[in-house]
């Protein structure tokens, strides 16, 4: 039986969610790879938008950074639950996406990079200037989350960590799933199609700023959630997580996967996550090792990590 | 017999340089109508005004009684206009079949959220384009090649592959930017044939073409386009008698035929 692309993703990515723990020298790693799949999380955003519809985008991290305040904030001032807050996060964040991309998805390479490394910094600087809000740079309080704790009542005792990387593998599998099936719908193809050629995209009939719009908003949801989970983990939230930084990370991670796979991408996730784990003994050389690899990938493997990989691997099968 | 598309007076300026000026024809339904012009005579200028890509300077088109003039080329798709291009605009990274299949958009498109969810109905539309799209491919003759990535095709088979983007819309009118550029004499062939059969079934269509012994053949209507200006107009047989045709354009392939 011959297995789709789609159905091989999917199941690659359950084994390694369910088998990766035998491995884990300690609890600790339960939370590294909580963290791997939150990050994976918005980098599979990142895939829909750039890796599907050919776009740019510098400021998702801004859209994470809703995602987080929404649940720090809405608990405390609208008494929602925190995972309704989650919820709100990701229409607020689907709604800003939908203003802000409007105008700025006109704009093409650089300048639609630029505009969105704007929107990023603004958000970022209302969470930082917002103290009576958001507490300024020293950040914020997030309520508990209360799933384990019903977990626990039901007869399933996990630690802290155990859960979170269950909880957020399953949002995983659900952001991949999604996005796998949206890669061969009818909406995944004229996004791929106007990426391969605007011009001709547009005289099939492909309406191109709304395709445009559509993907960037499903990425800022993307970001969003990935934002509220990182919060609720922690309990605890900066403005960092709207920083600049933060949105270069999402699309290194994406690009050193490769941005056309959803899979590459998640595989890029995971290393450039646990290389400053790995790297904690060079800690004053972090960024530069990561800027080194950066640069040796796209000299030597400019589709990204896994997508090269795979072509040497088959390459020698033939 | 109205025209299903006419041009009036089409006229479009770049820095001060008048690309095409003034120029006015129709295209009738099931007819093969040929623009011709040596090299840098206005020729895809024109298309592109009348596709939507550039906007018109001045003057109109008309489409099936609809003034269309400098319409996006997304809502000229959906009133049936579909075309080609002269230097390929395929979707490189894309298999042969998703090509063909990206030509059924319009009919195939619908709700993204059902097509994130991959529901029954985001299911039902996609299965349609791609049993439509793989008729068109076996039409064109590229059937065996469905699955390959596009980018490894041939130019010639690139070049039928795109007419069948093309065809893919059902259009009403389809405009052919040089199908027949850069093919060996065996793939004009197939195009020729291709072409002649399409305005067969009615579909009107608008030709730019460097081959002159394919326009020729089949042609029913030619325009003939210099600096920009048309300078005439009729059937095959008229225009190449035409003398200021011969002179501008004709003048060495005439001399030879004659010889």
């Amino acid at each position: 039986m011959k297995i789709s692309a789609k159905s091989a993703t999917l199941l690659v990515l359950v084994v390694l969610i369910l088998l990766s723990p035998v491995l884990f020298p300690s609890g600790y790693y339960y939370r590294v790879g909580a963290l791997i799949f939150v990050n994976a999380i918005a980098v599979t955003g990142i895939v829909i938008l750039t890796g599907y519809a050919g776009q740019i985008s510098l400021g998702h991290a801004g859209f994470a950074g809703i995602g987080a305040y929404a649940c720090a904030l809405a608990p405390v001032h609208l008494g929602l639950h925190p995972s309704l807050a989650l919820v709100l996060g990701a229409a607020i964040s689907a709604v800003l996406a939908f203003l802000v991309g409007r105008p700025i998805l006109r704009l093409k390479g650089y300048y639609l990079g630029v505009a969105t490394l704007g929107f990023g910094i603004l958000v970022s600087m209302v969470l930082n200037n917002e103290r009576q809000l958001t507490g300024g740079p020293d950040g914020m309080e997030v309520p508990e989350l209360g799933l384990r704790g019903l977990l626990e009542d039901a007869g399933l005792d996990l630690t802290n960590g155990q859960f979170w990387y269950f909880f957020c593998g399953i949002v995983l599998i659900l952001a991949a799933w999604l996005a796998l099936n949206l890669y061969n719908s009818p909406t995944g193809r004229a996004l791929r199609a106007l990426h391969g050629s605007e011009v001709a995209a547009r005289t099939v009939g492909v309406d191109v700023a709304r395709l445009k719009l559509q993907a960037f908003v499903i990425s800022a949801v993307y970001a969003s959630v990935s934002g509220s989970l990182l919060a609720l983990q922690n309990k605890f939230i900066t403005p960092d997580v709207a920083g600049f930084m933060h949105s270069i990370e999402m699309v290194t991670m994406a690009v050193l996967g490769g941005v056309g796979s959803v899979l590459g991408a998640i595989f890029g996730a995971a290393v450039l996550t646990l290389l400053p784990q790995v790297l904690t003994v060079f800690a004053e050389y972090e960024q530069l090792v990561l800027g080194l690899v950066m640069m040796l990938v796209m000299i030597f493997l400019p589709q990204g990590l896994l997508p090269s990989i795979l072509r040497k691997v088959r390459g020698k099968d033939e | 017999m109205t025209a299903l598309l006419s041009v009036e007076g089409l006229g479009i300026s770049f820095g001060g340089l008048k690309a095409v000026n003034d120029v006015s024809f129709t295209v009738e339904p099931g007819e093969i109508t040929s623009v011709i012009g040596p090299n840098g005579a206005g020729k895809t200028t024109l298309f592109n005004m009348i596709s939507g890509v550039y906007q018109p300077g001045s003057g109109r088109v008309v489409l099936g009684g609809e003034d269309v003039t400098g319409m996006a080329p997304h809502l000229l798709a959906r009133r049936g206009m579909s075309r080609t291009f002269q230097n390929l605009q395929i979707f490189q990274s894309m298999t042969v079949l998703e090509n063909a299949i990206s030509g059924y958009h319009l009919r195939e498109r619908g709700p993204v959220l059902a097509d994130l969810f991959n529901l029954p109905s985001s299911r039902r539309r996609a299965a349609q384009a791609q049993a439509g799209a793989r008729e068109l491919l076996a039409r064109v003759g590229l059937d065996r090649a469905a699955e390959r990535e596009a980018g490894n095709l041939s130019y010639g088979a690139l070049k039928r592959l795109e007419i069948a983007r093309a065809l893919a819309l059902s259009p009403r009118i389809l405009l052919l930017d040089e199908p027949a550029a850069g093919c060996n004499a065996v793939e004009t062939e197939e195009i020729d044939h291709l072409i002649a059969e399409v305005a067969k079934s009615g579909v009107a269509i608008l030709l730019v073409e460097h081959d002159m012994k394919m326009v020729m053949r089949i042609s029913n209507h030619i325009v003939v386009l210099d600096h920009g200006e048309k300078i005439a107009e009729g059937d095959p047989a008229s225009v190449s008698r035409n003398p200021a045709v011969i002179a501008a354009y004709l003048g060495t392939e005439a001399a030879h035929a004659d010889g």
